[in-house]
């Protein structure tokens, strides 16, 4: 019972009369210590992304040229560049977004506006899980439905397997974005007597238009850098192609080519041709920044 | 309402759902083509497939083990580098950051997402590799020879690596997931914990203990990228179909043994077992990312399509 009472005493003592300045010195020092190590774990990371840019940025320039930008792919040591890569890079990340940017965009509207049954919450679930399968499945997928039927790898089965990564993405974002717009908005244009297509259409999608084309645009920066699904679906070409049914070459694939490649004069291209589609996904990054900042 | 509206309306909602199935329909395609296309070898080697060692293409033997464990190595290396780095940046980011310094430290955060998987590669091939030759292996192998997972031959191509690029792959995605969960918790908890006489740190254990269920689903969605990753990975590990627990030593993904294989498979028998190698993949992705959005939705309430 002493005992007890003499422990509560010395409890008190320990917290009431101190004040804040002398919280106990171990529990102070392990704070500032884990404050530190949380801040370690924040510095390094942005340390990587930093050193990570600045490689790219450092060996890229140094081997860009206006001829890189322009020329097709030579054997090594006659120079050659990524003009058609970038072309077709260009080409099927277009292609892949007039497939899939609709269709994803309906899907979305779907699952915001009549997606609360047991129809809606399955597609919800599957389109998440969908977002992480690994898109090399998607390559393989679009190989054995589109490449081996029509006899050759093409552009345009690129560009399907690209509008298959986009669909769960774009369609949850689209979702999401819509179910901001307030429903006072659908209520006043019901009232008014417009049918329920008509208030999705004029009314709903409208208000939602930027958020839906900042997740757009997020969903075609990330295609824009796969390579895995263009593997064996648009394989790769050495000259300029207009026709998307033959093989097209990307600048993905032209990367991993030149920097799994033995020559040094190979690996120099890989970098320029990096510094380029990072480039290109950088400003996409950007535009979004801007339109997601207009927006609040 | 007059008939007009209504057709409009059915015509309008019939078309968003046939857009909305397109999902399904392509999910259940997917499953349908490799199940089928995975027959031959099904037939062939049956569940042994699975357990056997011997990947031999030109005598046409084929087991998936040393693929499946190449996966599971290189993954596990990744989560345990990463999953402590991404708990301290998203602590430090809605814990203790002041705002205007952290709205900048995420946007950096998630442009090491954006960067694509091939770029990682590279920059592997070329930065990482020799620094895991030059230094971490030698250091390691140095101080803690002994331990036979930090032996094995010091090319700087390996398993190890591939273990270090997927770190820095998933610690954006672990980051914002985890984010997201601590910042569900509400601040009421936090200030109960401060006015008790909690230091900072001693607050934040009670939110991460609060927070457990939706920090395990982000672990697990780190997980299932990173199994699924496919480029990086590819360039960096060295592509040998060998078990071994030293982590130095090249080894083979699944998802890189299909990058590396798959375009060159004309024997129905090899291009059978890539596809089951690939149906391998596809369903313990699918199981590991539902089991993520299981946990991490339960606690947050969002879906994690912001994330990828």
């Amino acid at each position: 019972m002493q005992n007890e009472i003499n422990q509560k005493h010395t409890l008190l003592e320990n917290t009431g009369n101190t004040g804040i300045q002398h919280v106990g010195k171990r529990r102070q020092l392990i704070n500032t210590l884990m404050t530190g190590l949380t801040a370690a774990c924040t510095f390094l990371t942005i340390a990587l992304l930093l050193m990570i840019l600045g490689y790219i940025l450092v060996r890229g320039a140094s081997s860009i040229s206006l001829q890189f930008l322009i020329d097709t792919p030579k054997p090594v040591g006659e120079g050659g560049g990524i003009g058609n890569a970038i072309l077709g890079s260009l080409m099927m990340t277009a292609a892949a977004s007039i497939i899939g940017l609709p269709i994803s965009i309906l899907a979305g509207v779907y699952l915001a506006e009549y997606g609360n049954g047991w129809f809606g919450r399955t597609v919800r679930f599957v389109a998440d899980t969908m977002t992480g399968i690994p898109s090399i499945i998607v390559g393989i997928f679009v190989f054995t439905v589109f490449v081996l039927p029509m006899g050759r790898q093409s552009g345009l089965a690129g560009a399907v397997a690209l509008a298959i990564i986009m669909l769960p993405i774009v369609a949850r974002t689209t979702e999401e974005m819509i179910r901001l717009v307030p429903n006072s908005m659908r209520e006043g244009a019901l009232a008014l007597g417009a049918p329920n297509w008509r208030v999705t259409w004029d009314i709903v999608l409208p208000a939602a238009k930027s958020g839906i084309a900042t997740g757009a645009m997020l969903a075609v920066a990330r295609v824009t850098g796969e390579t895995a699904p263009l593997l064996f679906t648009a394989l790769n070409s050495r000259f300029y192609n207009l026709y998307m049914d033959q093989p097209m070459a990307s600048l993905t694939v032209q990367i991993y080519n030149y920097a799994t490649g033995p020559f040094e004069v190979e690996w120099k291209m890989a970098w320029a041709a990096t510094l380029i589609l990072m480039l290109l996904i950088l400003v996409i990054n950007v535009i979004v920044r801007y339109l997601t900042r207009k927006r609040f | 309402m007059s008939q007009i509206n209504n057709t409009g309306d059915a015509v309008f909602r019939t078309i968003l759902i046939l857009a909305a199935s397109l999902i399904l329909l392509i999910v259940v395609a997917i499953i349908v083509m490799m199940i089928s296309n995975s027959m031959p070898t099904i037939r062939e080697f049956g569940f042994g497939f699975l357990t056997s060692s011997e990947w031999n293409p030109s005598a046409r033997v084929f087991g998936a083990l040393p693929f499946i464990y190449g996966t599971l190595a290189t993954s596990f290396i990744a989560v345990f580098i990463s999953v402590p780095v991404s708990l301290g940046v998203a602590i430090f980011l809605t814990e203790q950051a002041p705002i205007r310094l952290a709205r900048p430290i995420v946007f950096m955060v998630e442009l090491l997402a954006a960067i694509p998987s091939v770029v990682y590669g590279l920059w592997g091939i070329f930065v990482l590799a020799p620094f895991v030759r030059e230094y971490l292996g030698w250091f390691l192998q140095t101080y803690f020879g002994w331990i036979p997972l930090f032996q094995g031959r010091l090319t700087g191509i390996g398993m190890m690596t591939g273990g270090i690029i997927l770190a820095i792959m998933i610690t954006p995605i672990i980051t914002a997931v985890v984010r997201d969960v601590l910042e569900a918790v509400p601040v009421n908890q936090r200030e109960a914990a401060l006015a008790l006489g909690a230091t900072k740190w001693e607050t934040t254990r009670i939110v991460l203990s609060n927070a457990a269920t939706g920090i395990a689903g982000a672990v697990v969605l780190g997980l299932g990228r990173a199994i699924g990753e496919t480029m990086a990975v590819t360039m960096v590990i060295g592509n040998v179909p060998q078990i071994t627990a030293k982590l130095f030593e090249p080894g083979y993904t699944i998802a890189s043994v299909l990058a590396a294989n798959f375009a060159e498979a004309r024997d129905p028998l090899y291009f059978s077992a890539l596809i089951e190698i690939g149906l391998i993949l596809f369903l313990v992705t699918f199981i590991v990312n539902a089991a993520a959005k299981l946990l991490v939705v339960g606690v947050t309430g969002k879906g994690m399509t912001q994330n990828t």
